[in-house]
């Protein structure tokens, strides 16, 4: 046993000197179902390729009108209400989470309701109740502190703001339950035998762990919410998808444009991704051994590992 | 230190304690052994409150636990008082329950920092301290997930007295350790009644409670069979429930 030790160390492989076999070299399984469907795969994106060339969409345009003033300011507008809307939701869904898992009877039958609504109604029909809330409330009036009429308040971006954050909020209170429920009771009652009151322990103690877990479902929001923003155009708010779909209808462009829009959608997606990344990885402290390395790190370990250590004779 | 007259308590339909009598004195260690299901992870839970007790009464440090008497009623106490009072009771569990997301050292810091609004400096410099007195001042910084759980359980108890506790709550704090961890965690304990550190521990650990125990309790089904010095308890049972247990456990 020792003089197999000894042979691995010296860095003559791991079989021993006195082995009877030699090291395996066999033949590997060949895997003739991969090259075919790859063939087909790629004839596939040809075929598609070649149909979008030959049809009747003038290339240039896209190119054209991709940085295009008016499209610049609806990829603006997009993440204007995008961001402000999901921080709205975040806000909306830990407070309707905690007020969900209250022992106050109240509070809880309150987050219920508002989940219950908010969740259980389309979005789209949302946006055009804000919008058209004169209809109800002609007068917004918090005396003695504030009063006007409800079409001067409710702006393109107030509806739009409203619409989208309080639907995020009702699904954010639920993401946020779930990661809340998934911090084990033994954290809870550690920071109580502190002495630490039921809001701090949430704060300090169950919120952060929680984290990891609501984290990638939130990620998920937010794509989901860039994308639904498309939807504001209905209260007259000018984002990406109006802004692009009122230059092709001036212009005949219809198809081009609806590319610019696609192209720029996936731009603000993939950047996001990768954002998300790195706040998973901070939240990820303490509960992994060693953080994954970041992309950037990962390269440079590629690279220095290209040199192959020498082996120690 | 600790009184306990006919103390229930039932979850559901399950009678747990069934009338527990017991004194812990000041300076004292008080072990309390049983079989599991015998109630005495419960009835340290009572002590402060983590669980609510269903008839009796029960005093720390001469007040009641979890009520406040007005005449002849029980009023609840709020939340807030609650949290107050176990500012002074400091518990080990026996899965660690130490803060994965914080270090170490922000582990001990924690209670005196969000609960005694100490300045974060004095709170670092005395759980520095505080580790070095574990044997772990190497390990501040380090995440609960890269420690062993015997390190982890002596990080516990670190951010237990941080809190500069009256009494100390030990529930079978080494029952989740491989036995080779089980030392270490076992000399801080000793090293804290040696201090007059008033200590109730729920142990399977006979050595410990007759060598370091002031008193024992022997529970089962939720009462206190016998009671007495650790060395008459375990060297000398008179119940037949004590000497069957002891008998497998020894």
């Amino acid at each position: 046993m020792t003089e197999v030790t000894d042979t691995y160390d010296k860095g003559k492989g791991p079989v021993a000197t006195g082995s009877p076999y030699e090291a395996i070299r066999a033949v590997p399984v060949r895997h003739y179902g991969r090259w075919v469907s790859a063939v087909v795969v790629v004839a596939l994106l040809v075929w598609l390729g070649y149909a979008f060339s030959q049809g009747n969409i003038l290339w240039g345009t896209v190119g054209d009108k991709l940085f295009d003033h008016t499209v610049i300011q609806g990829v603006w507008h997009t993440i204007l209400i995008s961001v402000c809307a999901m921080a709205m939701g975040l806000v909306l869904g830990v407070l309707f989470a905690v007020m969900r898992l209250s022992k106050n009877p109240v509070t809880s039958a309150v987050s219920w309701l508002y989940i219950w609504f908010f969740r259980g109604t389309p979005v789209y029909v949302q946006l055009l109740m804000w919008f058209n809330l004169s209809l109800i409330f002609p007068v917004i009036n918090l005396m003695p502190l504030y009063k006007n009429d409800t079409v001067a308040v409710m702006t393109p971006f107030v509806a739009a703001l409203l619409g989208l954050g309080l639907n995020e909020g009702a699904y954010m209170a639920e993401i946020v339950r779930a990661g809340v429920q998934s911090v084990d009771y033994g954290q809870t009652e550690a920071a109580h035998a502190l002495g630490m009151t039921g809001p701090r322990t949430m704060r300090r103690i169950v919120l952060p762990q929680a984290m990891r877990v609501i984290i990638p479902p939130t990620g998920n929001e937010f794509i989901n919410m860039l994308k639904t923003s498309s939807l504001v155009s209905v209260v007259q708010y000018t984002e990406l998808l109006r802004s692009t779909s009122n230059i092709g209808s001036d212009t005949t462009a219809i198809m081009e444009m609806y590319f610019v829009a696609s192209i720029w959608y996936l731009v603000l997606t993939s950047v996001f991704s990768v954002g998300q990344y790195y706040v998973e990885r901070r939240f990820a402290r303490g509960s992994l051994r060693s953080l994954p390395l970041t992309p950037w790190q990962k390269v440079r370990a590629n690279l220095t590992t290209l040199r192959r250590p020498k082996v120690v004779a | 230190m600790v009184k306990a007259e006919a103390v229930h308590k039932s979850f559901g339909a399950a009678h747990i304690l069934k009338g527990v009598d017991l004194e812990v004195a000041p300076r004292e260690v008080f072990c309390l052994i049983g079989p599991s299901g015998s109630g005495k992870s419960t009835f340290l839970r009572c002590i402060n409150h983590l669980e609510q007790i269903n008839a009796g009464r029960l005093w720390v440090d001469g007040e009641l636990v979890g009520y406040r008497q007005r005449g002849d009623r029980l009023h609840e106490l709020k939340d807030r008082e609650v949290a107050a009072k176990r500012r002074d009771i400091g518990m080990v569990f026996q899965r660690f329950n130490l803060f994965p997301h914080m270090t170490a050292l922000e582990n001990v810091m924690e209670g005196p920092v969000q609960v005694k609004r100490e300045s974060k400096a004095v709170a670092r410099e005395r759980a520095r301290t505080l580790l070095d007195r574990v044997g772990l001042g190497e390990k501040a910084g380090n995440y609960p997930s890269q420690l062993s759980g015997g390190q982890q359980q002596r990080v516990a108890i670190a951010r237990a007295l941080a809190m500069e506790p009256k009494l100390m709550l030990f529930d079978e704090p080494t029952s989740a350790l491989d036995p080779e961890l089980v030392g270490d965690v076992l000399d801080v304990m000793r090293g804290l009644a040696e201090d007059g550190m008033t200590m109730i521990v729920v142990t399977h650990e006979m050595g410990f409670a007759r060598e370091v125990g002031d008193a024992l309790v022997f529970m089962d089904d939720g009462v206190v069979v016998e009671s007495g010095h650790p060395r008459d308890v375990l060297g000398n049972p008179q119940h037949e429930r004590t000497k069957s247990f002891l008998s497998k456990v020894l």
